[in-house]
C-alpha cells in the first residue's frame, strides 16, 4: 500500500472515521429513499418473479425433500431465497451503476477527496449499498408473508441477518470492482447482461442443482463454480437456521477478493483507475 | 451466530420444561413393503422397522397400547404383536382380505371389514374368537364405532353407504348414501357427527347419527389441480370437535377444516398419495402416511404446519400411535 493511506489512518481518531462513514452511508440512503421509483421497482422486481414466473412453473404437487428442507415445499418456498439473493444482486450493480454515474457527474472525484483511507471510502460506501439491499430483502420478506412464505420460525428471519449482509457485501464488491473496469455509462447495460443474467440463471436460484445435474453435469458444474449459487444457498440455509459451511467460506473468499480487488482498481497510486480515466 | 446459541438454549430449554416426555411410538404400516415402521414421536425418527404378514393395511393398538393389531390382507389374517419385544403373539381369524379394523371403546370387541366377502366380522378381544357377522354393502372398508360404543358403521366402497349397525342384535338399522367410494368414517368424540369420506366422490358426508341423514358435505379445492386428483380418505377430528383433519389422496394435500362450520380452512402440502392419519396422545401433532412417496409426514396442529416428513417403508398406508 502507499504511505498515503497510512497517513490517513494516524491522523484520524475513531469518531471522524465513523463521521466519514455516516456521511456516506447517510447519502446512500437519502438516496434511496428519494428514487421511490428505485425502491419499488426493487420490490416489484422479485414479486413478479414470484407471482407469474412462479405461478407458471408451480409445481402444485411439492418438490421433493432437499436440505435445508425437512418436508416437501412449493415452488414459490424454494425460489424465496433465490429471489431474495436477486434483490441484492441488482441492489450491489445498481450501486456500481450509481458509482460510474458519480464518476461521470464529477461527485466520485468529491467522494475520493475525502482525507480518509480510500479503503475506507470504499469500505462505507459498500456497507450503505449493502444496508440498503437488506432492506429491500426484509421488505420483500414481508410482503411473501402475507403469501405464507416464511421461514419454519420466526427465529428464520433473525438468522438470515448475517448471510444477508455478508451476501449484501459480496455483491456490492463484485459491482465496485466491474465499475472500476467501466469507463462510461453506456457500456454499463452489457456488462450488466453479461454479469446479471449468466449469474442468475446459472445457478440454484430457480431450480435444484440435481435437476440442472440431470439435463447438462457440464452447466451443474458451471454453476458449482458460480459464486452466486453459494450466495443463495447460504440464504436458503440461514433462513431455515441452518449454516452451510462450504458456502459460508465461499462467499467470504469471493467477497474478500472482490473487494480487495475494487480497492486496487480505484487506488490512484495503481494507475488503473487513472489510466481508464485518462485513457 | 448468536440468535442460533440463544435459540439453542430457548429449545433447550422447553424440551426441559416439558420434561416427562413420553416416547410416544407410531406404528405405521407399509402395504407393499410387509413391514411395520415404528416412528418416535418425540424424536421425529424412524427407530425400528419390522416384518409382518402381506400387504399389511389397518392398524390399531389395544387400549393399554401393549398389543399391535395388524390386517395382513394377503395372509387373510390379523395377526397380533407384543409391542415390547415385536413378536408375534397370535392371531385372528378375521375372514379373507381384511383391510381395517376397530376396537370397541370398552377394549372388548374389534370390528373388523372383510372387503371380499361384504361381511363386518365381531372379534371377541379375548378369546379371539368371532362372535358374529354382519353382511353389509359390497367391499366394505371405513369402521367406525361411537363413543358409547352403541354404534357401528361400516362404509361400503361400492354401494357407496354407510350401515350403521347395532352391535348387540349384529343388525343394520340404517343405511345412508353418501358419494362414490366411501373409505373412512369417524365420529365426533360426543357422538353428535360421523364424518364420512367419499374418494372418487371427493367430498365428505357429515351424517348425524340421530336422524341417520347427510347434514352436509364438504367439498375441497385446490388450485391448479384436477378435481379428479383431490380424494379424501383418512379423517380424523380433534377430541375439542373444533378441528378436522382430511387426507386428500394424490393431492398431496391434508385439509384443515373447521369442524364446527365445516369450512375448509387451509391447505397442508404432504408427501405424495396421503392416506391415513393420526394424532398423537397430547394431540399437538398429527402424522400422515404417503404411500407413493414412502414417507410420513408431520403437522404441527396447533401451528397447522408440516414441519418434517419422515422416510418409511414402501407405500405406508396406516398408521396407529401408542396411548400415554
Amino acid at each position: 500500500m502507499s504511505a498515503e493511506p497510512a497517513q490517513g489512518r494516524k491522523g484520524f481518531t475513531l469518531a471522524q472515521y465513523l463521521i466519514c462513514m455516516k456521511g456516506i452511508v447517510w447519502r446512500e440512503g437519502l438516496r434511496f429513499v428519494h428514487q421511490r421509483e428505485r425502491f419499488i421497482s426493487a420490490l416489484v422486481r422479485p414479486l413478479v418473479w414470484l407471482f407469474i414466473f412462479a405461478a407458471g412453473f408451480r409445481q402444485v404437487l411439492g418438490i421433493s425433500i432437499i436440505p435445508p428442507y425437512d418436508t416437501y415445499v412449493l415452488y414459490e418456498v424454494y425460489i424465496t431465497p433465490g429471489l431474495m439473493a436477486m434483490i441484492q444482486l441488482f441492489n450491489g450493480m445498481q450501486s456500481s451503476l450509481s458509482m460510474v454515474y458519480d464518476r461521470e457527474m464529477g461527485s466520485m472525484r468529491t467522494l475520493l477527496m475525502s482525507p480518509a483511507p480510500r479503503w475506507f471510502v470504499l469500505c462505507s460506501k459498500l456497507l450503505a449499498g449493502a444496508a440498503v439491499s437488506v432492506m429491500q430483502v426484509y421488505a420483500y420478506l414481508l410482503i411473501a408473508y402475507f403469501w405464507e412464505i416464511e421461514p419454519p420460525t420466526k427465529w428464520g428471519y433473525v438468522t438470515v441477518f448475517p448471510a444477508l449482509v455478508l451476501v449484501g457485501l459480496m455483491l456490492g464488491a463484485l459491482g465496485m470492482l466491474l465499475s472500476s473496469l467501466i469507463k462510461q455509462l453506456e457500456n454499463f447495460a452489457g456488462v450488466m447482461n453479461f454479469v446479471i443474467f449468466p449469474m442468475f440463471f446459472a445457478s440454484s436460484a430457480l431450480y435444484p442443482l440435481w435437476r440442472v445435474q440431470e439435463s447438462s453435469p457440464l452447466l451443474y458444474w458451471v454453476c458449482q463454480l458460480n459464486p452466486f449459487t453459494h450466495a443463495v444457498e447460504l440464504i436458503r440455509f440461514s433462513f431455515y437456521e441452518k449454516f452451510e459451511p462450504t458456502s459460508f467460506l465461499i462467499v467470504l473468499g469471493c467477497t474478500v477478493v472482490f473487494l480487495g480487488g475494487a480497492i486496487l482498481a480505484y487506488d490512484p497510486s495503481r494507475g488503473l483507475l487513472m489510466r481508464k480515466a485518462g485513457a | 451466530m448468536r440468535s442460533q446459541m440463544i435459540r439453542a438454549l430457548l429449545v433447550s430449554a422447553t424440551i426441559v420444561g416439558c420434561a416427562p416426555a413420553h416416547a410416544n411410538m407410531a406404528y405405521v404400516t407399509n402395504e407393499k413393503g410387509n413391514t411395520v415402521t415404528i416412528i418416535d414421536t418425540t424424536k421425529l425418527e424412524a427407530i425400528k422397522t419390522f416384518k409382518v404378514g402381506q400387504r399389511p393395511r389397518g392398524v390399531a393398538l389395544s387400549k393399554d397400547g401393549t398389543q399391535l393389531f395388524v390386517c395382513a390382507g394377503d395372509d387373510d389374517i390379523i395377526q397380533i404383536f407384543d409391542t415390547k419385544t415385536l413378536e408375534q403373539v397370535g392371531s385372528l381369524s378375521s375372514g379373507p382380505d381384511p383391510e381395517l379394523l376397530v376396537i370397541s371403546p370398552d377394549g372388548g370387541t374389534i370390528y373388523v371389514s372383510n372387503e371380499n366377502d361384504n361381511l363386518v366380522s365381531m372379534i371377541d378381544a379375548k378369546t379371539r374368537q368371532t362372535i358374529g357377522t354382519i353382511p353389509v354393502g359390497v367391499e366394505p372398508e371405513g369402521m367406525a364405532v361411537s363413543p358409547d360404543g352403541k354404534t357401528i358403521v361400516n362404509t361400503s366402497e361400492t354401494t357407496n353407504m354407510a350401515h350403521f349397525i347395532d352391535p348387540a342384535t349384529k343388525k343394520i338399522v340404517a343405511n345412508v348414501l353418501v358419494d362414490a367410494r366411501p373409505r373412512f368414517a369417524e365420529f365426533k368424540k360426543d357422538g353428535s357427527e360421523l364424518w364420512v369420506s367419499s374418494e372418487v366422490g371427493g367430498t365428505v358426508s357429515v351424517i348425524d347419527p340421530a336422524t341417520h341423514s347427510v347434514k352436509t358435505k364438504i367439498r375441497f379445492e385446490i388450485p391448479g389441480l384436477a378435481k379428479e386428483a383431490i380424494q379424501p380418505v383418512g379423517i380424523r377430528i380433534s377430541r375439542d370437535g373444533k378441528t378436522a383433519f382430511v387426507a386428500l389422496g394424490p393431492a398431496n394435500r391434508v385439509a384443515v377444516v373447521d369442524a364446527e362450520t365445516k369450512k375448509v380452512e387451509k391447505m397442508l402440502l404432504v408427501g405424495q398419495r396421503v392416506w391415513q392419519l393420526a394424532f398423537t396422545p397430547d394431540e399437538k401433532l398429527l402424522l400422515t402416511t404417503n404411500g407413493v412417496s414412502n414417507d410420513v409426514s408431520v403437522i404441527d396442529v396447533a401451528e397447522r404446519k408440516v414441519v418434517k416428513s419422515i422416510p418409511a417403508g414402501s407405500f405406508p398406508w396406516g398408521v396407529a400411535i401408542a396411548p400415554q
